[in-house]
Formats: C-alpha cells, structure tokens, sequence
C-alpha cells in the first residue's frame, strides 16, 4: 500500500464522525491514466463514507452531521457560489475575455469552512491571510462579491485587488488583512513569519493563516517558516495549511517528493499537526475550527494538510478542463444533504441557475467598464505616489 | 567625532525611541554580538535570528504588511543574492495592489571590498539593488550622514535598503552628529564608553545612550557636493567617495585642477538636478563606484547624462569601476587589481582634463 495512503487510512479509522467512520474503501493503488493531465485514484479519491462493518451508510438526517442545518445550507450556498463563479472565470478565458485562469474549483469543502473560521478584519487583533491562488472559496466565504473577481479576471480598471494589474484569483484586501498575493510560489510561508512575529506581542487575538500547494513545500519558505514559527523563546501564532491535491503542475508529486505525508515535516518541528479529508467538510470545518482556537489560545503554529482535488487542472496552459476522475466535493456533499433530506435535488439546481444566471450578467456589465487608463503604470510604485515618483 | 558604526547604531535607538522602531533582527544582530561589525550593539528591540535570509527578508516584509516598523539586516551582501524575489515581492506590495498596502520596511547589509573579505565578503550590491524598483536605496560614506539616512529610512513608508559601505564602518566623521558627547578625543573616549560594548563583557553590559540626539535627517534622494570645481565632475558615494575627494584635493595641490565631487547619498531616487547642475558646470564627468563594471549602475548615470547633456560636454563621460569578475580575490595584490583604487581615479581624471571635445 502507498504509505501515504497507509497513513491516512489508518487515521481515518480511528476519526469517527457522527458514528460514521471514514476508511479507504477502494483501490488502494495510484494510477493516473489520463494522459491530459487527469488523476486517476488517489488517496482521498478513494475514501467514502463506510460504517464500521464496512457497508456504506446514508448520513441520517438527524445523525449525519454535526453542523445544524443552517450552517449546512450556508457552507453549500457557498460551495455553489465558488465553484459556479471558478466556472465562470474558465469560461472568461475561453471566451478571450481573460488573458490566464488560475483558481481552486474543487477545494470548497475546505476552503468554505475556512473562510467561515477567519476573523476578519484589518490589523493585529484580527487574522492575517497569506492566500495562495486557489484560494477564491475562502474569499467568497469571507463575503468576497463575484465582480470582484470577475473585475480582476477581465483586467478592467475596477479589479478592486490590482487595478488590472494581477492575474484572476490574486486577492488583496487589506480591510480584511488579506495581502497580495503573489504566482511566485511559497513566498507567502516566508512573508507570514513577518505577520506572525507582529501578532506574538502579548494582547494580541489575531493569528496569521498560509496557504499553499503540495509541490510547492519543495520551497526553501516552506521550512523557514516552519522554522521561525517553533523558534523556541518566540512561537508564532501561524496556522501553515498545505492543500495536498499531489500535483505540481503537471508533476506527479509521488515522483518528486519522498513518500509519507508532508505532514510529518511539520511534526519534526514538534508543532500540533493534523491531517484531514480536505474533500469533506464537516472534518474540514471541525479540524479548521479547532486548530484555530488552538492558536488563538495558545499563540503557539499549528499545522493542517488537507487531501483534496484539483478539478480542472492547473490552470488554463493546461486546458481547464474538467477532470472526471477526480472526486468532486461539491458532488459529494450534495449527496449527503440530499440524502440527509436537508435540500433536495431541485433546490440545489436552482442554486446553481441562480448563481450561473447572477455571473453571467456581472460579466455583461464588466464587460462594459474601462480599462486601466496607460497613464496609470507609474501610480503606487510607492506609497500614496500617484503618477512617476521622480 | 563618532564613527559610521556608532552614528548608524545611535540612529537605531532613536528610532526606537521616537520613530516606533519596534524589530530589529537578523543573523547574530542581538547580544552577545550585536550584529557582525556592532551596528546593533544595545539596541534593546534587537534579536537573533535563523541563519536564514530569505526567511528574514520574508519577515521583514510580512512586518511592514502588519504595520510594523522594522530594520532586518543581512549579514554580508554576499548572502542576499538568494532572496532576489523577495526583495522584488517587497517592492512591489504597494503597487501589485495598487496602493492599498504598503511595507514599510529597513533592509542593511554591509557591502563592497576593503577589508580583504575574499569571495563572499567583498560583493558590492548597489548594481543589482537598483535593478529593483519599489525600494528606496542610500548608501552613507559618513558618520553623520549614516545616522541622517537611518532615521530617513525609518520615516520612510516604503521598502528602503541601506546599504553600509563596510570599509568606512570605522572611519570617524569629520562633521558631528547632533547630539553626539563632544567632537574632540575626550568626546570620542566618552562616547565609546557609552555605546560601545566592552570586549570582555559578561552579558551585564548596558548601553548609555546620549540625551540630545535628535531627528536629524538627510531627505532620501538629496546628494550633497563635498568638494566645489569647476573643470570636472565626480559623480560618487560610499566607500568611494572619500577616495575620489582625496584624489580631487591631491590633483588640486599638484596640478591646481578644480573638481567637483558629488556624494549621492542616495541611489534611487537620486539628485539628478545636483548631477545634471554641475555637469552644466563643468562639461566633463566620471562616475566612479566599486561594482562590477558590466550593467553598472554607473552606466544607466552615463546613459542620462548623454541622452540630457549630450551637446554640453567637453569630454567623454567615464565610468572607473570594478573589474567584471566573479568575485574578489583575498590577497591584497589582487583585491587592489580587482576595485578601483586611487590611481585610477586619478589616471581617469587626468584623462578626462585633458581631453577636449
């Protein structure tokens, strides 16, 4: 068995979740057959929801979840809402109404219940975000609107992160302590050590949050600030997220990162780690929630590895299109709360029409706005600099 | 009179103090040492950190996101070169959001020859810095103009980079710092005592910082003319510029030329009016530096200088620099060979004296 695979399958059998036990039910080997890029079975791929005698079991309506049913329906309000606006950025490029897409359809079920968790606001008491490109399901749980995105998307003067500037999923908000973020990977673990040194002081509430991908932990940053973080008389309140989807482009992470969970470099550092399905989201919200009370309590790192999916490949230089042998989260959780009797089939469609329907006329008004005026290139090369600084 | 070192370290307190300098790391830049040549000696918000230098450029970048007023430090520029993209991430927080953040942020790191450093302690930094915009970038060659640049830095909101010209760490001024105890030996002895930690020192030492320092400050991207003429321009700054003046005054006794020397203090932004003034003035100039000669950044001040004086020159503006090498040799043979030294500066003037358009 694929020690990875053996890791997490044995972790899971020992998580319960609502009297549902989580193991690997599948085949248990990594075949990626897809030649344009698409994953065959993997890790979290092949977990389900098993009863502890081995049969499938239907989340009840009652048993099933931990979370109540509004929040439920709220995490798959905004589920829908990212994965149909990712779809809608795609379908901008395809439709040359933007020059590159790069983004995160696939990881909502953790990346909803992360946003939900941030305490948002801008300065020391509230969490700093150091966001990588896939990371849009946490800004439209943070209460990011569509156009914004689709304004950056379409490079037109109102892209409220960058003025046209930035390519699509490149947030930057600083009411909200979200800094830029930026294609060079992994330079967001060392830019968090800055953020996590300044919310160490005594009194301070906020913590500071990183995300990035599996491939790019090969990255010096990566264990600087895994390093600094559990620097002995200075622990920083960081919680270091690794969204684990076993690709790095095109690379097969297997074949270029020693096997076992990155995980377990986080361990060596003696910090709290913990693992999860990042396909699931009760798991994800539970760890997410308690992880960071951890750190908001203790002012000590914490880190979390979250097996998810990659649905459209890396990014539209490789096609992004739809990968079928990839689990899709969205799918999965739409079948429990069908099943659990919380929304049925018809309700969640008209979610999606209505989103599908919403984006579609956000990109007909942006489609209408002005592009960034040529003599803007010199504005805010420093600060509060409007025009050439010298 | 107070050394580089002392008038850098002293602006450090007085950031500290009363400009909100509230982090300031780096290798081996808190006690026992206080930073490899004792910039941060008593600077109590000073700590040790990784032997990591993307990792402190990182935190130093993070820190200004937060708000949060620091001065990181690089050991020797030699070790910088692998936090090239963070430098460039640093400089561009403001503009990549189109200026809904800024960074404020300190970096310093002791640059050029001198000291017979061999390979990895000889590097000059300011050709590649210049190459990164967003940042802003001095470069101090006295103790009064160190400590003036710092406390400029600190009040700066942008990524500034202050680069040390190691050489002149422990060169005394000629003008006083504000605020500094006395101007003569017993001022100096005084002042050594005060700041400088004792060799021997068990951990007990504690600074004494003088009370009158003050907010002097060199405004960023204002040289300064140290040597007035009229037949030539010598366009300078750090470890140089005290080479160029003594050069100027050497050639003034010997053969009565009159040249100017300018000090850029800053090298982005930088005091092209001051430059492009005297040039008018003079019709000939050399730009001198220790860099290495190829994409100097003494050659982007030749390209301005034809594209804006072409038709005002006497002469062929010159650039004396480094030879284009990998890097320094240790023997002193070979480091004289390596950097500009005073002969050449003196050759090129002649030179440039002589020559007539």
């Amino acid at each position: 068995m694929h020690k990875n695979l053996r890791d997490i399958t044995d972790k899971r059998q020992k998580t319960k979740i609502g009297g549902v036990v989580l193991k690997k039910a599948l085949d248990t080997t990594k075949a990626k057959s897809n030649k344009n890029g698409a994953a065959g079975s993997s890790v979290h791929r092949d977990l389900k929801v098993v009863d502890e005698k081995g049969g499938n079991q239907k989340a009840s309506k009652s048993g099933g979840f931990e979370l109540d049913k509004k929040q439920l329906i709220e995490i798959h309000n905004l589920m829908v809402k990212s994965r149909v606006l990712e779809e809608r950025l795609i379908k901008m490029f395809k439709q040359s109404d933007g020059y590159f897409w790069i983004g995160g359809p696939g990881e909502e079920a953790f990346a909803i219940p992360l946003g939900l968790n941030v305490k948002k606001g801008e300065g020391l008491n509230h969490d700093f975000l150091h966001l990588h490109y896939r990371a849009s399901g946490i800004m439209v749980a943070m209460g990011m609107e569509p156009i914004d995105e689709i304004r950056q998307m379409k490079n037109v003067a109102g892209d409220p992160f960058s003025a046209g500037r930035n390519f699509g999923n490149h947030y930057s908000r600083k009411a909200w302590n979200v800094v830029p973020v930026s294609s060079t990977i992994e330079t967001q673990y060392a830019t968090a050590i800055g953020t996590g040194i300044a919310q160490a002081r005594k009194g301070c509430t906020g913590i500071t949050i990183v995300t990035g991908g599996d491939a790019g932990t090969a990255e010096g940053e990566f264990a600087s600030c895994m390093l600094w973080a559990n620097m002995p008389q200075r622990n920083l309140p960081i919680l270091m997220i690794v969204t684990n989807n076993e690709w790095g482009i095109s690379t097969d992470t297997a074949i270029i990162q020693r096997k076992g969970l990155i995980a377990d470099r986080a361990r060596a550092f003696g910090m709290r780690v913990e693992v999860v399905n990042g396909n699931d989201v009760e798991e994800s919200y539970r760890t997410i929630k308690d992880v960071m009370e951890y750190i908001r309590k203790e002012r000590k790192p914490a880190f979390i590895e979250a097996h998810l999916s990659r649905l459209y490949g890396h990014s539209s230089a490789s096609g992004a299109n739809f990968k079928p042998n990839e689990e899709d989260c969205l799918i999965t959780f739409e079948s429990k709360l069908e099943d659990a009797g919380i929304l049925n089939r018809s309700k969640m469609d008209e979610i999606r029409e209505n989103y599908t329907v919403e984006m579609r006329e956000i990109l007909k008004k942006v489609k209408q706005e002005p592009m960034p005026d040529p003599s803007s290139i010199y504005d805010y090369v420093y600060a509060n600099q409007k025009g050439k600084y010298w | 009179m107070a050394t580089l070192v002392q008038g850098l370290r002293m602006a450090l307190h007085y950031g500290e103090e009363h400009l909100g300098l509230e982090e300031v790391f780096g290798e081996d830049v808190g006690p026992p040492l206080g930073g490899a040549f004792t910039a941060t000696q008593g600077i109590k918000s000073s700590w040790n950190s990784p032997l990591d230098e993307r990792g402190i450029i990182g935190a130093a970048i993070g820190l200004g996101l937060a708000g949060v007023r620091c001065v990181a430090e690089i050991q020797f520029c030699d070790y910088i070169y692998n936090t090239i993209d963070l430098l460039k991430l640093g400089g561009m927080q403001s503009w990549a959001s189109y200026g809904n953040w800024k960074c404020p942020m300190t970096v310093m790191t002791p640059v050029g020859s001198g000291i017979r450093g061999s390979i990895y302690h000889s590097h000059s930094f300011d050709a590649m810095m210049t190459h990164i915009p967003g940042w802003k970038i001095v470069m101090p060659s006295n103790a009064k103009d160190a400590y003036g640049l710092m406390i400029a830095c600190l009040k700066d909101p942008n990524p500034t980079m202050y680069l040390k010209p190691k050489a002149l760490l422990r060169v005394r001024g000629e003008e006083a710092i504000p605020g500094e105890p006395g101007i003569d030996k017993e001022g100096e002895k005084l002042l050594r005592q005060m700041i400088d930690k004792p060799i021997d020192d068990k951990g007990s030492w504690k600074p004494s910082w003088p009370e009158g320092l003050t907010d002097y400050t060199v405004p960023v991207g204002k040289g300064k003319i140290v040597r007035e003429g009229t037949e030539l321009t010598i366009v300078t700054y750090g470890r140089m510029l005290p080479i160029c003046k003594k050069t100027a005054d050497q050639l003034a006794k010997d053969t009565g030329a009159s040249i100017e020397v300018i000090d850029m203090r800053s090298l982005w932004p930088y005091d092209w009016s001051m430059i492009s003034e005297s040039i008018l003035k003079t019709r000939k100039v050399i730009f001198v530096n220790e860099d290495t000669e190829v994409t100097n950044f003494g050659e982007h001040l030749i390209r301005r200088t034809i594209d804006e004086h072409f038709y005002d020159l006497a002469a062929r503006p010159k650039l004396i620099a480094g030879e284009f090498l990998p890097g320094i040799g240790l023997a002193d043979s070979l480091e004289m060979a390596s950097v500009p030294q005073a002969d050449a500066v003196r050759k090129a003037a002649l030179e440039v004296l002589d020559e007539s358009a």
